[in-house]
């Protein structure tokens, strides 16, 4: 498998002077293409800000990021960002916000490829519809697909279905695989919830409470589609929720 | 049906009032303060001869070229410093100290420089209102929230896209908030810059009422009439905030 990102030993502190806080402190990872690897810590651990980075949004104090061996320039849509809070931008309509990385295409071009992924996602019928009309699923599936739709190489995901009941999550969690499993990106996400990461990822890798390290790493060698509730997974999640000093 | 229902207690308030009014110049018997009846006959004679319309024409064209004049200098004006931290940090201090100046105190100013046609009072109305649509432009590319520009940054959009899809959509709302401020402080301005000179406007017609023989009917129905367009004018933008393009702020 190609290397699509290298992490190479970064450092990040806030704060000037004697009292700078680290924040991430001396993070390692590679993580090859078409993986899907999630980063999973306590909050307040520095995950954002190790997302941050390694999205380009942010320049690490120390060491590197290589996206396809070339340093990382800055944020640009060959890699783009889901949050928590998402930025579907409400004064456009669904059709208009997925048509909007779409730079240099005639305009029926860009309607098509909008209209297609809001297919993919299950929001055919609502193209015209303004964000403030939706659900907050749907919301998260306009976003989905309006990253889709620039066809990225790399998502970056930070906690993007925390904000989401349980049942909503997890209903887009299965729409995600059923996606990636068609386009095959290269998925780096962020989370708390341990389900989620097992659910989901290729690798699950364990932050340290702040500054963040990287303290362990599990390879999810479960063939999908995935039952949380087999031995493998609980076991698994078990062993993650010990790393996080959780003891059930 | 529940709009006539609830409009119902105002209602009440106002026809109280006018009943008060009413019982008070009548029991004083005074001479020179009218009844709310030789009021409306009053305007009623205004509205025969045509004057009426022709002031009310010449208040709100005033007021109309004075705003459009701000709202071109003040919508650019305010983007342009909401999104350059460089013109901010040159433009505002001066806007601050300018701001709090009330456009009555620049009526002499207003004279020398413009005489006592139209431009003086449409300087006037612009004067005024160019501050408040400065200021909310200005404090809504401040306030578009950081997760959006990131996006668009995130997405590699080009400069011209940026503005057109992203900023300026995003401050509209608050360009409107700004607008009806604005709107409304020059209606406020044009009738006290037609107070002092000019031979048409409502603000004219009220002293010119006083000063022609005590006509208290008249000026009372110049207040009046003041308040109401003042409504209307509100209301017109109030519809604004409706728009399509601005209603996602205030939809929750």
């Amino acid at each position: 498998m190609r290397t699509k990102i290298e992490v190479d030993r970064i450092r990040k502190g806030f704060g000037a002077g004697g009292g700078r806080l680290p924040v991430v402190d001396g993070v390692d990872f590679s993580v090859g293409d078409g993986e899907f690897v999630a980063i999973v810590g306590p909050s307040g651990c520095g995950k954002s800000t190790l997302m941050n980075m390694v999205a380009g949004f942010l320049c690490p104090d120390e060491g590197s990021i290589r996206i396809d061996g070339v340093d990382h320039g800055g944020p640009d849509p060959r890699g783009i960002l889901i949050t928590q809070h998402g930025s579907v931008f409400p004064w456009l309509t669904v059709q208009e916000n997925l048509m909007f990385g779409l730079n240099g295409l005639p305009l029926a071009e860009k309607r098509g490829i909008a209209d297609h992924y809001a297919g993919i996602v299950g929001l055919s019928g609502f193209e015209r519809r303004y964000p403030h009309e939706l659900s907050g699923g749907m919301l998260k599936r306009a976003e989905i697909a309006r990253a889709l739709a620039v066809k990225p190489d790399i998502l970056y995901m930070d906690e993007p279905l925390s904000a989401l009941d349980a049942l909503m999550s997890l209903r887009i969690r299965n729409e995600l695989l059923r996606i990636l499993a068609e386009e095959r990106h290269t998925v780096m996400l962020i989370t708390h919830d341990v389900e989620e990461a097992i659910h989901l990822a290729d690798r699950i890798m364990v932050l340290s409470p702040r500054p963040a390290r990287i303290q362990a790493t599990y390879e999810v060698a479960i063939p999908h589609p995935r039952k949380l509730t087999s031995p493998q997974a609980q076991e698994l999640r078990a062993a993650v929720l010990r790393e996080l000093g959780v003891v059930e | 049906m529940r709009k006539v229902r609830e409009s119902v207690p105002s209602l009440v308030v106002i026809v109280l009032l006018l009943a008060i009014w009413w019982v008070i110049v009548v029991r004083t018997e005074s001479v020179i303060f009218p009844t709310p009846w030789q009021v409306v006959s009053g305007a009623l004679g205004l509205v025969e001869d045509g004057s009426l319309w022709m002031h009310i024409g010449s208040s709100l064209f005033r007021v109309g070229t004075g705003f459009l004049l701000a709202v071109l200098f003040a919508v650019p004006l305010g983007l342009w410093m909401g999104w350059v931290s460089g013109a901010y940090r040159t433009f505002n201090p001066l806007f601050q100290i300018l701001r709090p100046i009330s456009p009555i105190a620049w009526i002499p100013i207003a004279i020398l420089w413009f005489g006592v046609g139209n431009a003086s009072p449409i300087f006037l109305i612009f004067i005024s209102s160019v501050f408040p649509m400065i200021v909310q432009t200005t404090a809504g590319v401040h306030t578009i929230e950081r997760r959006y520009l990131r996006a668009a940054q995130n997405f590699g959009v080009s400069r011209a896209r940026l503005f057109r899809q992203v900023v300026i959509p995003a401050v509209l709302p608050q360009i409107v908030v700004g607008m009806r401020i604005g709107l409304g402080v020059a209606w406020l301005v044009v009738v006290a810059a037609e107070m002092i000179a000019l031979r048409s406007g409502l603000g004219f017609m009220i002293m010119d009422s006083r000063n022609a023989g005590n006509r208290y009917d008249l000026v009372i129905a110049g207040m009046i009439i003041i308040g109401l367009i003042g409504l209307l004018l509100d209301g017109g933008m109030r519809l604004l905030e409706g728009h399509r393009l601005v209603r996602w702020r205030y939809a929750h």
